[in-house]
């Protein structure tokens, strides 16, 4: 029995177009409003060099729906993303990483500097804005804090940014050709720093992806601390994320009081598995480290005291007349425009979209345990950081809840797993920023012949660049911040 | 007498910067939940400095080096101008006030000079917005100034503070006045809530991008500066307030100088406590901030102007 957020089929079981009919199919899907999960591609088997099989993962109103596009030599793709604009970041993927064209594509720029265009971070084609009082400023991709890097390059008129444009792909690994190479039992401590900050969503995505794969039926019992470790490691991560905002924003209270929480919720996962940010805590069919009822109550106990404290600052923070005045209207994505480009995740659901796959395709502990929907309609930095808020609440009572129902876990199963061969298993799990996806297709041997990697913020950062549209330049920092995305996760 | 009160105002003057620094970080390291550093650190973080050599970058000229040297120089100018005490100024002419304004006016040129010299966006933008707030205080500063001297009708710093006996209408006045002085070291010390000294976000900066490139010495000496800076408008703030003349000389003048050593800490404390539990406001409304203190300046003035029957 596969989870609902896996999606499992032999190769020759997916249905397979050619391309003009996998785009129809892809624009029919998008006219009526389906959520696109991922369109990727995978070299054919048979001639490597060849235009790619594209897969695209749609969500339909029953579940997971997967389609193949085959394409012959010299096919061409007409571009879907100027009809609709949230494909733009999907086909510029395919089209650096195989050199497919895709004619008619507004803005077939970089994505990450692999493939074709290895090697070629200097010649970036730059939105360009002219006029004798335009200035241009360019950030990073070194950057004062502590942080990733990645360029920012704004178009000013003034203190009014008018276009930012990023560059990324200086934290370009080669991630999925590693993943492709790199032994099946080796693979989770890879899978866990694909991006450091959403390391339990990555890894259950991948466990439940080869678990599929190898046939290992799931166990209540470790959904059930799956369940946990990514609810823990979203609360630690929003009240990074609030704090940051607190702290960009000058509001001292807000940035020691959620640091400090922080510390208990990730000190916490420590004394758990080990690891302050849940790394080794599952590997495949496994669960690492004991949950019984001395873990029980330390996460009662810990939440409690957590909760009571995050209440107080909660309402400071809410009620300070300063911070909201920073904060709202800064920095707007209307629904409209976010459901256009295709954001997913917590910014997705602060501009009112309720895409949430624990609500969408509830699997697992989420299943047993319904986590309720928090969406925010204005779209802005104040709904950003109040849609955190709220999840962090609605996080801790439901890990309340689920520690007081927590099935037995059982017995691991035998440690040897071997895949089924020619098949492809597509994992999708909702980590703290947005869905995470894992799709591994095997080869006749068995052996992983392609893995692909998708992080929310692939998606999500053209969010922040219509974001900051006729802000000052001077909220960037605070419209960074509130989307909080990934660099890793974009470059892989 | 005039002797202990130049050193006076000298110590103050000199050493007041790090022990005011020291104050507000101890503040907010209170409202954060930490210990904090001690009160003297920041004198150890610009010793640190000066040992330091300063590294330069290729694009910048002569007035890079000489830049923050020179500020420092108009900042103790306008320090000695500035009293601690009602009665006593080092320096003390009559239109003195105006060269106070000015003096610290002119110390922003080459500040300003010396960001665009190193050609880089981020510190044109903060000498930008430089430019835009000394323009938007100048006004507020030389409203209140004259309004304490239409008060006292005199022209000289330290005379205009020295109020003496006050009635309900002086208090008034001078709160009115000590409200825009308070906005004014707020914003000329880039502190919260119209800057934020702390952060590392250079898109926000005002004050701390125009420095980004200075390094060793020079940086310690503007640190100090800025230190110094917001002394001296606090030093005025507490000469304002105090109502003790040291021109009694005596009892009343140890008595002043205690009181305006204990008003420059207690402004220190209010700085402190405006940094813990306001965020920073929005860029666009803090000409908003300043409006406030113009509005309340020039309502004082007008007070004073019809008290005192007309313009003559």
């Amino acid at each position: 029995m596969v989870p609902r957020t896996v999606l499992l089929r032999a190769n020759d079981e997916i249905e397979t177009l050619n391309y003009s009919g996998f785009r129809d199919r892809l624009a029919s899907h998008l006219a009526d409003g389906r959520r696109v999960l991922s369109c990727f591609g995978t070299p054919q088997t048979e001639a490597p060099t060849g235009p790619p099989v594209l897969h695209a993962i749609v969500l339909g109103l029953t579940g997971l729906e997967q389609f193949c596009g085959r394409g012959t030599p010299g096919d061409e793709f007409p571009s879907l993303s100027a009809l609709y604009p949230q494909m733009h970041c999907f086909e510029r993927e395919i089209h650096e990483q195989f050199g497919l064209s895709f004619p008619g594509h507004p803005w077939l720029k970089p994505i990450r500097y692999e493939g074709r265009n290895l090697g070629r971070m200097d010649d970036y084609p730059f939105y360009q804005l002219a006029g004798k009082e335009v200035h241009e400023v360019g950030v990073g991709p070194i950057h004062a804090g502590v942080i990733e890097p990645g360029h920012f390059r704004f178009m000013c008129y003034g203190e009014t940014v008018h276009h930012l444009e990023i560059q990324l792909g200086y934290q370009h690994r080669g991630v999925e050709t590693l993943l492709t190479k790199t032994p099946p039992r080796k693979l989770p401590p890879l899978v866990e720093s694909i991006a450091g900050d959403t390391a339990v969503p990555n890894v259950v995505a991948f466990c439940r992806a080869w678990e599929s794969l190898c046939g290992v039926p799931t166990r209540p019992g470790v959904e059930a601390v799956r369940g946990i470790a990514i609810e823990l490691e979203r609360i630690a991560m929003h009240l990074v994320g609030v704090g940051g905002l607190a702290t960009d924003v000058a509001f001292l209270p807000g940035s020691s009081t959620y640091g400090r929480l922080r510390t208990a919720i990730i000190n916490l996962s420590m004394r758990l598995c080990g690891s302050r940010f849940g790394r080794s805590w599952f590997r495949p069919g496994e669960l690492r480290y004991p949950f019984g009822p001395k873990e029980k109550d330390d996460v009662r106990a810990t939440l409690q005291l957590v909760r009571r404290d995050l209440a107080l600052i909660n309402d400071l923070f809410g009620k300070s007349q300063s911070v909201r005045h920073r904060l709202e209207t800064t920095g707007t994505v209307p629904t409209a425009l976010a459901r256009d480009i295709g954001m997913v995740g917590m910014a997705a659901r602060a501009s009112g979209l309720t895409c949430d796959l624990r609500n969408e395709l509830p699997a697992g502990v989420y299943q047993q345990h319904a986590m309720p929907l928090v969406t925010e309609p204005a779209g802005d930095c104040q709904a950003r950081a109040v849609v955190r808020l709220r999840e962090m609440d609605e996080s801790l009572s439901w890990l309340l809840r689920v520690i007081e129902d927590l099935p037995d876990v059982g017995a691991d199963p035998p440690a040897l797993l071997k895949p089924r061969a020619n098949s492809t298993a597509v994992s999708f799990e909702e980590g703290w920023r947005g869905e995470v996806m894992h799709a591994i297709r095997t080869d006749a041997q068995g052996q992983i012949a392609h893995y692909k990697v998708q992080d929310p913020s692939l998606r999500n950062w053209f969010g922040l660049a219509q974001a900051v549209r006729d802000n000052a330049i001077y909220d960037f920092p605070i419209c960074n911040k509130s989307f909080d995305l990934s660099y890793c996760g974009n470059d892989l | 007498m005039n002797v202990a009160l130049l050193i006076f105002h000298l110590t103050v003057m000199l050493v007041a910067p790090i022990f005011m620094v020291g104050i507000i970080n101890r503040v907010k390291s209170i409202w954060a939940g930490r210990r904090g550093p001690r009160l003297v650190q920041s004198w150890y973080d610009i010793a640190r400095l000066l040992r330091k050599t300063p590294v330069y970058s290729q694009a910048t000229s002569w007035i890079f080096p000489y830049a923050p040297y020179f500020v420092l120089a108009t900042t103790i100018t306008a320090g000695l101008i500035a009293p601690v005490v009602p009665g006593f100024a080092i320096l003390a002419f009559p239109g003195d006030l105006i060269a106070f304004a000015y003096l610290l006016a002119f110390g922003r040129v080459p500040l300003m000079l010396s960001a665009l010299d190193t050609a880089s966006a981020f510190e044109g933008m903060g000498a930008s917005r430089e430019a835009t707030y000394s323009a938007l205080l100048e006004p507020v500063l030389l409203l209140s100034l004259g309004t304490l001297g239409c008060l006292n009708n005199v022209m000289s710093f330290q005379d205009i503070v020295s109020a003496g006996t006050r009635t309900e209408f002086d208090v008034t006045v001078l709160a009115a006045i000590v409200f825009a002085l308070f906005v004014l070291l707020v914003i000329e010390s880039s502190r919260v809530p119209a800057d934020d000294p702390t952060t590392h976000l250079e898109l926000t900066m005002v004050h701390e991008v125009m420095v980004l490139d200075h390094s060793g010495p020079e940086l310690g000496v503007i640190q100090y500066t800025a230190a110094m800076k917001m002394t001296v408008f606090a030093m005025v703030i507490a000469a304002v307030v105090n109502p003790f003349s040291v021109a009694e000389g005596g009892v009343i003048a140890m008595l002043s100088m205690a009181t305006s050593l204990v008003l420059l800490g207690v402004v220190a404390i209010v700085v402190g406590l405006l940094e813990s539990l306001t965020a920073r406001l929005r860029f666009r409304a803090l000409p908003l901030f300043i409006l406030a203190a113009f509005i309340a300046v020039v309502i004082a003035l007008v007070a004073v102007v019809a008290r005192q029957g007309g313009l003559r």
